[in-house]
């Protein structure tokens, strides 16, 4: 018996995967801040964050399933796949890092994803839509309480200041691969499925450049380096995380409670 | 079946769901919360739709297995229910009663929401909200967290009677 499932080369079905699976992680990295956020309203802010993403990856991977020939429920897309068939950009899956670390990735995939939910409202496919139209109001939420968050540490002590900058330097090569585009995104495009990357890049360097403005932090040159998660081809970190999420339905297949 | 006694199962099943309360937010029904949309009468079986609150909210499974079992107790299944996305739920969908009881029950009911559109991310000249402690009824109110014990509230504190409160924010 073949212990992981096979994900069609469906360009659509990889373009839902991609959007799914960063909930999907980065609703996971978030849940790890579960009784180790320094303040408990922070626990709970977290931990609620991250069961708005696990919600929206389900109704992701759902859609995605049906895609499937062979019919896939979200449990099965989240459980039984392996590391090369996930396709979340390498930034959701990078460790929690300090609590700067974690706000400002919060900063940047909140609003990557705000205006991918925006753009989706318009999606040809209908289910699609009405998720975005559910989450694009919780992305705000998200959104407005890591720039919050950003504002208070960037102007904070020097210590807090000290931490942002650190993140800033460590997250920001990451950024770059969320506004490549491929031929997925051209297929996506083009059947009205939901946009290109690279029509988020200005929007989201914008929104990005005003909170820094903010904070009199200055946006960091990118160099040459690509990460290239939504391809398959992820961190060190992947298979930890993913050992992590899926270890008892690998365990106990098809286990129920 | 003829149309008196299609409109009178289906005034029956709202009658019932107007009873059925929300998990989470007991104070309040399924229906003062806004999320039942339709009851289908299909003659065979009811079909109710629901749309669900937040995308992530683990009510969602113990709201539809509440409203089959009370569709069922009061003998007018069998019923199944649907979800409908779209158009994606409200606070406002609330109703007046639903308001007034979330207050009674010690969570500020949540204001009209700002109308959707680009809204950008606010750091200075933010307005700050202002909200009337559901206890003492004073303004004199401040926020705490904007995640609260819910994905559905915030966490709140009464300066002049000194109670913590949630609010449930608009949506």
């Amino acid at each position: 018996m073949k212990a992981s499932i096979s994900i069609p080369a469906d360009p659509k079905v990889q373009y839902l995967l991609r959007i799914g699976d960063t909930c999907l992680i980065l609703g996971q990295r978030l849940g790890e801040w579960c009784g180790h956020a320094p303040i408990i309203e922070e626990d709970i802010a977290l931990t609620n964050m991250a069961l708005d993403l696990i919600g929206q990856a389900r109704g992701v991977l759902t859609l995605a399933g049906n895609l499937c020939p062979q019919d896939y429920d979200e449990d099965q897309l989240a459980f039984l796949r392996d590391e090369r068939d996930y396709l979340n950009p390498t930034l959701a899956e990078l460790p929690r890092g300090d609590f700067a670390a974690t706000v400002l990735r919060n900063l940047m995939l909140s609003t990557w994803l705000k205006l991918l939910w925006e753009r989706l409202l318009d999606s040809s496919d209908a289910e699609l839509s009405a998720i975005a139209g559910k989450a694009l109001k919780e992305a705000r939420y998200h959104q407005q309480h890591a720039a919050d968050w950003l504002q208070r540490l960037g102007d904070g002590t020097e210590e807090s200041r000290r931490r942002v900058e650190a993140a800033l330097a460590m997250l920001w090569p990451y950024a770059a691969e969320l506004f490549e585009s491929d031929a997925v995104d051209a297929a996506a495009a083009a059947a009205g499925l939901g946009p290109s990357s690279d029509g988020l890049r200005e929007p989201w360097l914008s929104e990005m450049a005003a909170v820094f403005a903010e904070l009199h932090l200055s946006m960091p040159a990118q160099g040459p380096f690509r990460s290239s998660g939504r391809r398959g081809v992820h961190s060190e970190h992947m298979g930890y995380i993913l050992a992590d999420l899926q270890y008892l339905q690998r365990a106990f297949p098809g286990g129920a409670w | 079946m003829n149309g008196a006694a299609v409109a009178d199962r289906s005034a029956r099943a709202w009658a019932v769901l107007d009873a059925v309360p929300d998990p989470e937010v007991p104070a309040i029904s399924v229906c003062e919360l806004g999320i039942v949309r339709e009851v289908l009468d299909h003659g065979a079986s009811m079909e109710i739709v629901l749309t669900p609150t937040y995308s992530g909210c683990p009510a969602t499974e113990v709201i539809e297995r509440s409203v089959l079992d009370a569709i069922d107790a009061a003998g007018l299944g069998p019923a199944r229910v649907t979800m409908r996305r779209a158009p994606a739920w409200t606070t406002d969908w609330i109703s007046e009663d639903g308001r007034r009881k979330l207050r009674d029950y010690g969570i500020a009911p949540p204001g009209p929401v700002v109308a959707d559109g680009a809204v950008p991310i606010r750091l200075v000249g933010r307005r700050a909200e202002t909200l009337a402690c559901p206890r003492c009824g004073s303004m004199h109110t401040e926020r705490l967290s904007a995640f609260g014990s819910t994905a559905c509230k915030s966490l709140w504190r009464c300066i002049a009677c000194r109670e913590p409160f949630e609010h449930f924010k608009p949506l």
